[in-house]
């Protein structure tokens, strides 16, 4: 066991569980925070994409443990009250989503592409979700999304 | 994934030290080929020492050569002012290895711990003639690997960083399976003032290696027109369900075509 202190979306917690216990399954199952999804095996998919420090990460891919002391922001972290993020607000108005399964990911890892570059070509945005995979929309509405969201969030 | 302990180790020779008193352990760096291994229960470790609290990782430049730490993030090459001037093609394969995600989070040091036959990592270290620091020798880049997934490391070596000598031009230009972005086939190029060196990652049979007869031809004349069509030979290349050993050797051509070009 390991006791583990992290700030998930702004909330101090700390919990023990099992040294092998993956981040994933830590806020699913431990915080009851499922917006995060588990699409794959293989650590292709993109579906359970959320912010470690910052940082667009797999959570499938790591340990809770490996985690003491760090800031974790799932897609339940990014609206701010009733007001959805401007890449939230993005997908809904350009239809940026079908089923929605793939929609948390695809959200969290595009945020982090447009924090770091507010002028992203399309070309630069399909390659930079390149890690989030989507079985509906045929990407264009996506990209249409982030190209949209990049102009609110000061592009 | 199996149960196992979790322990992250404090510098290098804790590290060392905590390996030592486990029975099987894995050393853990940025997990994104562990983690997914553990999770399909092909390795049953009973301990994990992560290395990230030990200060490897930084990228320092030595006049002939520079220095990663074994720990540093893709990404983190990938965005390095040093790195992108003294060898832009390091920087360039860090940027496409995986995805952002991968980046975010893979070490050179686990890439080339891993060998994996299809990594990036290894050809950079190959065609460079780089050398792979431990906490107890040097290996040279035609003395570290030892065909598919296995290296000349020893049980509890720990890469401290890597040295990579700067070429006058180099470039690596990768197929990238479509699905996972490793290599179906990757080359990388470097000119250096004695000669020209060529390897080749994701086509082997044994992992990586250096491609004679495409250095001889590129040191004749460093032009694309210099590899013909049928210079690559599909002997010892892998045949699997992406790609046969025939297709594999008409990419090595093109991909090398591709990376003189890219020296420019
Ligand atoms: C979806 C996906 C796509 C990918 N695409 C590519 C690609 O296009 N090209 C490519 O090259 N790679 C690719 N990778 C692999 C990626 O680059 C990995 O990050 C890398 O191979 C392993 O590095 P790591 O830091 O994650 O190591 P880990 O997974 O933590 O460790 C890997 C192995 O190395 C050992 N190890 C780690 N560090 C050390 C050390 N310092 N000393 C001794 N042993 C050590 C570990 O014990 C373990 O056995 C991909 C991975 C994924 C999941
Ligand atoms: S669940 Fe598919 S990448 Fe994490
Ligand atoms: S909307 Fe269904 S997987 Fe992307």
């Amino acid at each position: 066991m390991q006791t583990i202190t992290m700030k998930v979306n702004g909330v101090s917690t700390s919990c023990d569980v099992p040294d092998n216990t993956l981040l994933v399954s830590f806020l699913r199952e431990t915080m009851g925070l499922t917006g995060t999804h588990i699409g794959c095996d293989t650590s292709q998919c993109g579906a359970c994409v959320v912010h470690v420090n910052g940082k667009s990460t797999k959570s499938c891919t790591i340990l809770a443990a490996q985690l003491e002391g760090a800031e974790v922001t799932t897609i339940e972290g990014i609206a701010n009250g009733d007001e959805l993020h401007p890449m939230q607000q993005a997908f809904h108005e350009n239809h940026g989503l079908q089923c929605g399964f793939c929609t948390p990911g695809m959200v969290m890892s595009a945020i982090e592409l447009v924090e770091k570059n507010k002028n992203l070509s399309e070309r630069e945005i399909r390659e930079g979700l390149e890690g989030n995979i989507c079985r509906c929309t045929g990407y264009h509405n996506i990209v249409k999304s982030v190209q949209d969201a990049a102009g609110k969030m000061g592009g | 994934m199996y149960s196992t302990k979790y322990v992250k180790a404090k510098d290098i020779d804790d590290a060392a030290t905590i390996m030592a008193s486990a029975e099987d352990g894995k050393f853990l760096a940025g997990g994104m080929t562990l983690i997914p291994t553990l999770k399909q229960r092909l390795a049953n470790p009973d301990c994990l020492v992560d290395l990230s609290a030990c200060g490897l990782s930084a990228i320092n430049d030595d006049g002939s050569s520079i220095r990663i730490g074994a720990m540093t993030r893709h990404v983190d090459v990938a965005e390095s002012a040093l790195v992108q001037k003294a060898i832009p093609a390091i920087a360039d394969l860090a940027g496409h290895i995986g995805d952002r995600q991968v980046r975010n989070h893979g070490t050179i040091g686990g890439s080339l711990a891993n060998n994996d036959p299809a990594a990036c990592y290894p050809a950079a270290l190959l065609a460079l003639g780089g050398t792979v620091h431990t906490q107890n020798r040097s290996i040279t880049a035609e003395d570290y690997f030892d065909g598919m997934f296995e290296t000349t490391l020893e049980e509890g070596e720990i890469i401290r960083e890597v040295s990579l000598p700067k070429p006058e031009k180099a470039a690596y230009v990768k197929f990238p399976n479509p699905a996972s972005r490793y290599a179906m086939v990757g080359v990388f190029v470097a000119k250096f003032a004695d000669g020209v060196r060529v390897a080749v990652t994701g086509a082997g049979e044994d992992g990586v290696f250096r491609a004679s007869d495409l250095e001889a031809a590129l040191d004749a004349n460093f032009s694309a027109d210099a590899i013909a069509d049928g210079t690559v030979s599909a002997d010892g290349l892998m045949s699997d369900i992406h790609a046969s050993a025939e297709y594999r050797a008409h990419l090595i051509g093109e991909m090398t075509r591709r990376a003189v070009k890219a020296c420019g």
